[in-house]
This record gives structure tokens, sequence and C-alpha cells, in this order.
């Protein structure tokens, strides 16, 4: 883990254009990912976990902007890319994967179509020898039978096929990092764990970087080496996923994982261990930009636990 | 097991007849639209030698019709493709695009709405002279005002959808993103309103000729040839029928297809077995 990081966030800031300045809705997140290693951002919903991922393939909706800080890639700071070589890097070197297989897939094409058009958009194949790598690819996310499933359209297929099928394409032209946004969220349980592991190996077998998204930590802590812990915008903590997970820092970490319901513990009923909630709620958005991050739910109170992100 | 689409059936059967009309009217009849003309047999009711009667000037009505398809599919499709051409690429980028492009486009939509098309078209024709050409690019330029609407509304609730971002992530240029993702999944919306925009283009283009600005007597349009029945509805009534008839048909045909091709695209409807 010496060489020189894949991806690597500085500062970075995404906000809302004001008139003076900016209202940054994620703040001051620096991390980076080494090729071919997992990395974890967990948090709850509305924490910035996803605008950080869009902000990386510079899809940001707007008015969202990038509003301060860097993001290198391969060494490369990507707000300098052009338009096209920015789409060059989209599904070539950076791919992505959504939470909704359900749409996230055209439903007027049949699903070999939409892998094959991966090489034929970035290897410039023909469709023919495209069509015949869609069928290698739907075997390498292990659908039965890809001969005959890519000539399925999506909705004949289960979810968690679809998910594989995503997969299948996101991976489809070897990335160097795969973003993971929720990518089991919509599915069975069962599933889930099918889809994580799938992804696990792909990814090991190629050397591709994962950043997995997800606000489940069993997840992450499934899969990545490292995590960070995102909250109201901020990256709390950012640690290796065996130590945050036996001695987590930031109280907010503590919370999380004192919510989570462990096998061989009993919860609920009186005289036994009770699932931790987290007190209170994230309380009007501009005030906590600006005050206290975490403070105003800490049953600690904290004094470090400002702003300034101090921790 | 697929429901019998009626719709799709009887218009495809309808719109069919139309066209096998106008391509084998050479076939379909031995007499010439304009030049048989034969005083002896002027304003005969339909018979066994003259189907559909004859008109003022003994031409055959039932010939006249079948060259009239000839034209009023020709300035039907023809108007419409160029109507989808504008209304599709206008009203998707303006969607995808947004920002001033979207303004203007809305302007300019809101402006041709608020335009009688039929007059906006006169006032074209008037300008370019009367023809087929001037006829086909009056109508052309008068009509993509739904298509565009219709565009514009199917992009804004589909750009949102995953397969978009997806896309977009995917390295797709925008482009590619409004013709592979965007066009293909607003097809049916834009079938319906396409199909019904042949046929009020060749109501309009009836209507045109009936003022004269249109096709030209003595060729023989449908409203050219409602024109020249006018004069003689109480005498020879068959000589407005049938064109009137074959107006009625192709507009209800081209309808009924519209309707039935969409529930035969919506691939819920689709199974592959």
């Amino acid at each position: 883990m010496t060489d020189t990081p894949l991806l690597e966030l500085k500062n970075l800031h995404v906000g809302i254009p004001k008139r003076d300045g900016y209202l940054d809705i994620v703040k001051d997140v620096s991390f980076s990912i080494m090729p071919g290693e997992a990395f974890g951002l967990v948090g709850e919903s509305g924490s910035g976990k996803s605008l950080t991922a869009l902000s990386l393939i510079r899809l940001l909706k707007k008015p969202l902007k990038v509003s301060k800080g860097q993001i290198l890639f391969k060494g490369r700071d990507l707000q300098t890319l052009s338009d096209r070589e920015m789409r060059g890097l989209r599904g070539e070197r950076i791919a992505m994967i959504f939470q909704e297989p359900m749409t996230a897939l055209n439903p007027l094409k049949t699903v070999g179509r939409q892998i094959a058009e991966m090489f034929v958009l970035h290897r410039g194949m023909g469709w023919a020898e495209a069509g015949r790598k869609a069928v290698d690819a739907l075997a390498s996310v292990k659908v039965p039978a890809p001969e005959e499933r890519v000539l399925a359209y999506p909705h004949q297929m289960s979810g968690g096929m679809r998910q594989r099928v995503m997969i299948a394409i996101a991976l489809a032209c070897d990335p160097d990092l795969l973003i993971a946004d929720e990518p089991t969220t919509a599915l069975d349980v069962t599933v889930q764990d099918e889809v994580l592991k799938l992804i696990g190996e792909l990814c090991a077998a190629r050397g591709t970087a994962v950043l997995m998204i997800s606000h489940d930590l069993g997840v992450i802590a499934n899969m990545c080496q490292r995590v960070g812990v995102m909250y109201s915008g901020r990256l709390v903590e950012e640690r290796d996923t065996y130590d945050l997970f036996a001695a987590p820092r930031h109280p907010y970490t503590k919370g999380l994982l004192g919510a989570l319901p462990r096998l061989g513990t009993r919860h609920g009923a009186a005289g036994r261990q009770r699932l931790v909630d987290i007190d209170g709620l994230i309380k009007d958005r501009e005030a906590l930009l600006q005050e206290f991050c975490f403070q105003p739910r800490n049953t600690i109170r904290d004094p470090r636990l400002r702003a300034d992100g101090a921790a | 097991m697929r429901r019998f689409n009626l719709n799709l059936w009887l218009g495809g059967v309808l719109t069919l007849l139309v066209i096998t009309g106008a391509v084998f009217a050479g076939y379909l009849t031995s007499l010439d639209p304009v030049f048989d003309a034969n005083l002896m047999h002027a304003e005969e009711a339909p018979n066994g030698q003259f189907w559909f009667g004859t008109d003022e000037q003994g031409r055959d009505v039932y010939t006249r019709v079948l060259y009239g398809a000839q034209i009023s599919l020709t300035v039907g499709i023809v108007s419409q493709i160029i109507n989808s051409i504008i209304g599709l690429s206008l009203g998707i980028s303006a969607a995808y695009w947004g920002g001033w492009w979207d303004d203007f486009v809305n302007g300019l939509t809101n402006v041709m709405l608020a335009i009688p098309s039929l007059i906006f078209a006169l006032a074209i024709m008037a300008v370019l002279g009367p023809g087929l050409p001037s006829l086909l690019i009056a109508l052309g330029l008068t009509n993509w005002s739904w298509t565009c609407r219709i565009a514009r509304s199917s992009t804004l609730s589909l750009k949102g959808q995953g397969y978009v971002q997806a896309a977009q992530t995917l390295g797709y240029s925008d482009i590619r993103i409004m013709a592979t993702q965007l066009l293909p999944n607003m097809v049916g919306p834009i079938l319906v309103i396409s199909t019904l925009g042949i046929g009020s283009a060749v109501l309009a283009e009836a209507a045109l000729s009936f003022l004269g600005l249109g096709i030209r007597p003595p060729f023989p349009s449908w409203g050219s040839m409602l024109t020249g029945a006018r004069e003689l509805i109480v005498v020879a009534p068959w000589a407005a029928v049938f064109p009137g008839l074959a107006i009625f048909i192709t507009v209800l045909g081209f309808n009924l297809l519209g309707d039935g091709l969409r529930d035969y695209l919506d691939p819920h409807m689709r199974t592959r077995q």
C-alpha cells in the first residue's frame, strides 16, 4: 500500500451557490483509495455519501457544484478534464452501480444489447463481436444460461438478476474503480449476500477498487478494508474496518454500532440489553451546517464535536 | 396470450387499403384521372362501368379517388416526418439541456400553438405559391408543436429514470443518450401523436386544396375534388361523397393504427416465448 492512491479526495466541498459564496452540503471530505482496495462510506440518509460519489464522476445535478477541493484520479485532477475526456473515463475507468436495479436498465432493450453497448461505446467493437462478449460478461456474473438470457428484457428478470446485469455492465470495460451506491438496499436479504459476494470476488479477481456506499454496517464490514463514516456532510471518522468496529472513536459511530442488533444478544424486553438509538433529529440544516455538527444529538456533550470537524 | 388488438387490426386494414389504393392506382383502374374526361358520361350515378360515378366533366370518380390517395398520403406522411423531426429534436434537447434553450423552445412552441396552424399554412402557401412541394413545407413547419410538447414532457419524466442516469455514468454522450435512451422510450406517445398528425395533415391538405391553395385542379386531390363537387352536391352527390369517404377512412385508419400501435409497443405487454 505504498504506491500512489488511485483516487484521492482533498478537502472536497460540495455546495449550492448563494449570493455570497456557497452553502456547503458536503464539507471538507478527504480520503484516498488505493488500487484494488475496497473503501466503505457509511452514514444515514442525507449525510452526503451519494453526493460525494456523484461529484467523483462529475454528475452532480444543478445547482450543486464542487465548491472547493480536489479530486485526483490517478494523479489527474478530474475538475480540469474536458467533458469529452470525462465521458471517456465514465464507464471505462470509473463505473457505477445503483441502488435500484428495477429502473437502472432501459426497459426497451434486451440486457445483452445493453451490455454489448459498453463494448461498442468504449472499445469500438462491432455489434456482433460485442454481442459475443456480452454472453461472456453475463456468464461472469453467474447468470444461468447466459446465451438465452442475453435476449431477455429487464422486466423478465428478478431484482437480483438485474443487479447482476448492472454489475456486468459496470465491469464490462474492466474499470479501475467501481462506485457501488447502496447496491443491495433494494434486494432481498438472501440475494443481498450473493450480490455482495459477487462484487467482492469479481473486483478482487480484476484488481478493481471499490467505493462501497451504504447505510448498512454489515455490508461494509463484509466488503471493505477501510471505512469512512459520514455525518451531516462531514467525514467524521475514517479507519480500518476492524479497528472501527472494535473501538469506534466518534460518538456518532458509537451510536451507529450500538444501534446494530447482534446475534446472541437478546434485545427488547425488560432486563435485557436494549438497542441504542441516537437522540434527537438532524436539526435545521442551515443552522446545523454552521454551528455544531453532532453536538445537539450527542448525549455525551463532547465539546470537541464542533463544526470545524475537530473531533 | 396476447389480447386481440382490434384497433391495430382495423387501423392496419384501413391504412393498408388506402396505401394499396395509392401505390397500385395504375393497376386498379385503366382510366386516367385527368385526361379521360368524357362529357357523354358526365354526372352519371355509380354503375357497373363507373363504380363511384362520374363528375361534371365525365371523369371517373373511382379513378380520381385512387390517384388522390397518392397525393394525400404523400402530403400526410412526408409533412408529418418533417414535423416529427423538428418536434422531437427541439422537445428532447430542450428538456434534456434545460436553461435558456428550454425557455426559447417553450416560447416558440407557445407561439406556434397560439397561431391557428391552418392559417399559418395558408400564409406560407401564399408566399410559396400552390403546388406539392410548398404544401409539404407549409404543413411540415406548422404542426410540430404537439410533438414537441410530448417529447419535452416525456424527456422530463424519463430524465430522472435510473437508466438515463446510469447511461451518464457509463460515459454516453448527450446526443447518444437522447437517441438511444430517451427517444426509444417515448415511441408510444410519439407514434400516437404522429398518426394523429398524419390524419390532420390529410385533412389540412384537403382544406387547403379545397380553398384552391393546395393542389390545383385538374389534378386529383381529395380536397380539390370536393371543391369541384360542391356545386353538384344535389345533382351528383357521389362526386363529393366518395372523396369525403376516402378522407374519413384515411384519417380514421391512421388514428386507430396509432392507438393499436401504442398498445402493441407497450413493453409490459410484450412477451417473448
